[in-house]
């Protein structure tokens, strides 16, 4: 049961936008995610930097691709996080940035 | 002084951000089509940009969430994306904080909207800035209607802020224009990232040229959501700019261009009575 898909969405929305959020993502992330309430499975993929769990848990798609670019992924490789995410975990579980096509389908070719 | 310029054009990250891997054929008509928007702003001698926006949670959150949301500062900064990812380097972008509150004050008489005192743009205000005011040399009045984080504004109010941001821009002696950016049918940010209904978006644009309000303000987000994606909430900032300039819209370009996640598109309204 999804019950803190907020705070995970509140923690993307920080680091996002905070130098001094992402400062301590890089130095200190388990102290940093302290501050949010989050389920295990929600703090685990976060400590993984897991985009395809992530994904699956609901997290807002705009979120969760400026939190992809931060992490310096190549575009490609971000879409296909997110179609194995799929993959592994099943559908998405919440939110409005469900996937509509196949996890074998690039719509623009990557 | 009144309303200058009133304008749509497509906002993606990829325009910028991903530029070398797009086909150049398709890539430059859409570049070329954003400039002569530029020349036709920079024709009409404004003062002032107003840019209506969709962003994407640079400022406002679901622990408070306005419908409607207006800069307020003397100078803003963007984008808050890694700026390497958005190929466009960070910046400061002039505002106008004592006309942006003469604006506000005038819409506030018929549409509740936030201010804010401090705004960091994304790539929703950032990709149409770097086509149309590349050297940032015009004040910009950044605005933001929710179409992230549902409950959404509904479209007959982005209607009738749209006739507020008219009014309040026809009561300042300023000269303003007005863009709204967004995409019109697309799935971002999701591997679906690249669908485009190309008929959903050319029904939706033949409505915005012929600045048809009945037809504009008849979609349901439901039926929104099934043919154009999360991404086609976004038509509230064309639906503003429609009621805002209350003309007759002209489309300089229209091409569905996939590793953009959007189908891209410029065009200009004229500016009626």
């Amino acid at each position: 049961m999804i019950v803190s898909l907020y705070q995970m969405q509140k923690f993307l929305f920080d680091l996002n936008r905070d130098a001094t959020v992402q400062q301590r993502f890089r130095t200190d992330l388990p102290g940093l995610l302290d501050g949010y309430e989050l389920t295990a499975q929600e703090r685990g993929a976060l400590e993984a930097r897991d985009i395809g769990l992530i994904y699956v848990l609901g997290a807002n798609g705009q979120l969760l691709m400026h939190y992809a670019a931060f992490l310096g992924m190549p575009w490609a490789d971000y879409l296909a996080a997110m179609r194995d995410g799929v993959t592994k975990h099943g559908p998405v579980r919440a939110g409005v940035y469900t996937m509509t096509t196949g996890t074998d389908e690039k719509v623009a070719g990557i | 002084m009144t309303l200058v310029f009133a304008g749509i054009g497509s906002h993606g990250p990829g325009i910028t951000g991903r530029a070398d891997m797009a086909d150049p054929a398709v890539r430059e008509p859409f570049y070329q089509a954003y400039r002569g928007m530029a020349e036709r702003l920079a024709a009409a001698r404004p003062d002032a940009l107003i840019v209506v926006a969709a962003e994407h949670f640079a400022n406002f959150f679901m622990n408070n969430m306005p419908a409607f949301a207006v800069g307020m500062a003397d100078s803003y900064r963007g984008p808050i994306e890694d700026p390497q990812w958005l190929g466009i380097p960070r910046t400061e972008v002039p505002g106008d904080a004592a006309l942006s509150q003469r604006l506000i004050r005038e819409i506030m008489q018929s549409v509740d909207v936030a201010f804010s005192e401090e705004w960091k743009f994304d790539h929703g205000i950032m990709v149409p800035l770097n086509f149309l005011t590349p050297n940032y040399d015009l004040p910009v009045i950044p605005v933001n209607i929710n179409c992230q984080g549902p409950p959404l504004t509904p479209l007959h109010r982005a209607w009738a802020f749209g006739a507020a941001v008219r009014r309040a821009a026809d009561s300042v002696p300023q000269r303003i224009a007005v863009i709204g950016t967004g995409g019109i049918s697309h799935w971002p940010a999701t591997p679906d990232s690249g669908r485009i209904n190309e008929a959903w978006d050319r029904e939706f644009l033949n409505r915005w040229v012929h600045n048809d309000q009945q037809a504009l303000l008849s979609y349901t987000d439901e039926e929104t959501y099934r043919d154009a994606g999360q991404g086609g909430f976004e038509i509230r900032t064309f639906i503003t700019i429609a009621a805002a300039a209350k003309g007759r819209g002209e489309l300089l370009h229209y091409a569905p261009i996939p590793i953009f996640a959007v189908g891209c598109t410029v065009g200009v309204m004229n500016v009626a009575t």
